[in-house]
Parts: C-alpha cells; sequence; structure tokens
C-alpha cells in the first residue's frame, strides 16, 4: 500500500463490493411488496370481422376490434425503486384449436413523475386481435385484464395484474361493413 | 566496475526486473504459482457453470446492447435471466431469445400467445390435418395391407 497505484486498486476493489451490496439491497427491500390494485373496465363496442391475416401466415382469420374506458389509481404501486409501469390490456381466450390464447391489445407506459391516476375513455386497440384461425366468432367468454410490468431500477420485475376484468361474448356473424 | 555492480543490484526492488524474479524461484514454487492461477479461472468457470444449471438458461447474465426498450433497458443494463420449463409464456412478459444463425440474443415483450393443448394422441390427428397427403398416403397404405395380405 505504498504506491498511488495500489491504493487505487484496492479502493476501486472495495467501492464495487460496496455498490454490489447496495444493490442488493435495494432489491431486497422492494422485492416482496404487493403492487396490485382494483380496475375498473368496460368495453363499449365490439366488432368482428374474417379477413386476410397481414399480421402473420396468410390466412382468413378473425379480427376483432374493441371499443374501451379504464379507470385505474396507480398511486400505491409507485415507490422510490420503481422506475417505470408498462400497463397492458390484455385479452385471454381458448378456442377449439388452441387451449391458451393470450393477445395484448392496448399498452401504455407510466414513466415516475407522471400523473399516477389513469383513466381512458373510448379508446380503440392499439394492436390487432388477430386470433390464429377463426376462434373469435362466437367465442362465449373473452376475458380482458389490465397488467402491469413494475420496471424497478435495480430488482426483480414483476407483472402483476390488476384486480378486475371483464368477461365479454364475442358475435356470432361477421360485420361486412368497411368503416370502423 | 563497483558502479556497474551496484545498478544491477538495485534493479529488481522496483518490481520492473520479472525474469530476476522468476529465476529466484524454485521449480516448487514455480508449479505452486501455476496451481494458484488455475485454481482462480477454475473456480470463475464453476461459478459461471453453476448459475447456468441454477436459472435453467443458457446465457444467465446478459447486457442490454440496443435501446429498442427504451425506457425500460437502457444500453448496458445488465440482464439477470431465468429459464425455468415449468414457467409458461405468457403475454406481457420479457423474453430474451437468439434466433438461428445470429449469435445475438434479442430482448423483447411478448404480445401474442397461442399455445396448442398437444396430447400425444392429438399430435397425430393435427399431423394429420396440416398435411392431408399424409393421411391419404397413410389410407393406401392400409387399404392395401387389407386387400393383399392372405388369409392364412
Amino acid at each position: 500500500m505504498n504506491t498511488v497505484l495500489s491504493r487505487a486498486n484496492s479502493l476501486f476493489a472495495f467501492s464495487l463490493s460496496v455498490m454490489a451490496a447496495l444493490t442488493l439491497g435495494c432489491f431486497v427491500t422492494t422485492a416482496f411488496k404487493d403492487r396490485c390494485v382494483p380496475v375498473q373496465l368496460q368495453v363499449s363496442r365490439i366488432l368482428l370481422k374474417n379477413i386476410e391475416d397481414f399480421t402473420g401466415p396468410r390466412r382468413r382469420s378473425d379480427l376483432g376490434l374493441l371499443t374501451f374506458h379504464i379507470t385505474a389509481d396507480l398511486e400505491k404501486t409507485f415507490d422510490w425503486n420503481v422506475k417505470q409501469l408498462f400497463l397492458y390490456l390484455s385479452a385471454e381466450y381458448s378456442t377449439k384449436y388452441n387451449a391458451v390464447n393470450q393477445v395484448v391489445l392496448w399498452d401504455k407506459i407510466v414513466l415516475r413523475g407522471d400523473n399516477p391516476k389513469l383513466q381512458v375513455k373510448d379508446i380503440k386497440t392499439k394492436y390487432f386481435f388477430f386470433d390464429d384461425g377463426n376462434g373469435l366468432k362466437g367465442n362465449p367468454n373473452v376475458t380482458l385484464t389490465l397488467s402491469w410490468n413494475v420496471v424497478p431500477i435495480a430488482g426483480i420485475l414483476p407483472l402483476v395484474t390488476g384486480s378486475g376484468h371483464v368477461s365479454v361474448p364475442f358475435p356470432d356473424a361477421y360485420d361486412i361493413m368497411k368503416t370502423y | 566496475m563497483v558502479r556497474a555492480g551496484g545498478v544491477a543490484a538495485h534493479l529488481p526492488t522496483s518490481g520492473l526486473d520479472i525474469f530476476g524474479d522468476l529465476r529466484k524461484m524454485n521449480k516448487r514454487q514455480l508449479y505452486y504459482q501455476v496451481l494458484n492461477f488455475a485454481m482462480i479461472v477454475s473456480s470463475a468457470l464453476m461459478i459461471w457453470k453453476g448459475l447456468i444449471v441454477l436459472t435453467g438458461s443458457e446465457s444467465p447474465i446478459v447486457v442490454v446492447l440496443s435501446g429498442s426498450m427504451e425506457p425500460a433497458f437502457h444500453r448496458g443494463d445488465l440482464l439477470f435471466l431465468t429459464n425455468f420449463r415449468e414457467d409458461p409464456i405468457r403475454a406481457g412478459e420479457i423474453v430474451v431469445f437468439k434466433v438461428e444463425g445470429r449469435d445475438i440474443p434479442i430482448v423483447h415483450r411478448v404480445i401474442k400467445v397461442h399455445e396448442k393443448f398437444l396430447p400425444y394422441v392429438g399430435m397425430v390427428t393435427i399431423i394429420m390435418n396440416d398435411y392431408p397427403k399424409f393421411k391419404y398416403a397413410l389410407l393406401a397404405v392400409m387399404g392395401a395391407y387389407v386387400l393383399l395380405r392372405r388369409e392364412s
């Protein structure tokens, strides 16, 4: 410990270990927090079409077009270790060919510091709701849930589903109008 | 002559005369040094492989290379991955995958999941559905077998 180089070396090694321990502490203190809040969802309009699926294998598949409202207060999920919340509305259903289908219809990024009260009305789906086939027609139970991925500054990224969902049956007939 | 001898004696203390150090060690100390080095390298390798087994993933610690997941992940962030086979992939999860033929893993979020329920018997039905030629070939073989076997 008598040259500048060896002192700088041990100082650097020590500060690396300290930072690693601090990061672990950050992770452990916020890892087990409950981040679930109640969510209100309503679907106001459903349209079903059957067109060529341009997002995947070019097969005539069912396309669902929905308009919905979401209300949620996300204040409780934020804390000092949360960088952002990635919200996504997903539709889950099962068909004759596929037991589990999950499609993300809409998403939003809420950064720390943004308004945590979420209220969106009359919004349409951001992503195309194509089924892998014709399983949406007359489907009795399509469940929409709002979930979020908590992105921390350092730690685990849990996927939390809000408490509150809405199940809608899809219409039996295809809509043949050109407009939506 | 005295001065030349003095200079040669001073060099080893500055730490720059490596070969002087090596010559001073006997064979046993040299083997010990090599083994020490090998122990350090193999402990590091064991920790890495142990982490691969523990997490079930091929590459448990990765660095984010592109800015495609901003503002969630920035370039240079470290990601710890797990790959347990009982956990199904669900919409909204972030997955790291490698495309065939490309070395670099890709980090993206899952948007759609369509999962088939495949018991082993169902697999045959699905194959017959997807490849109708296979169905006809199977029928032809069965028909030929029934027609051509001898009643003994």
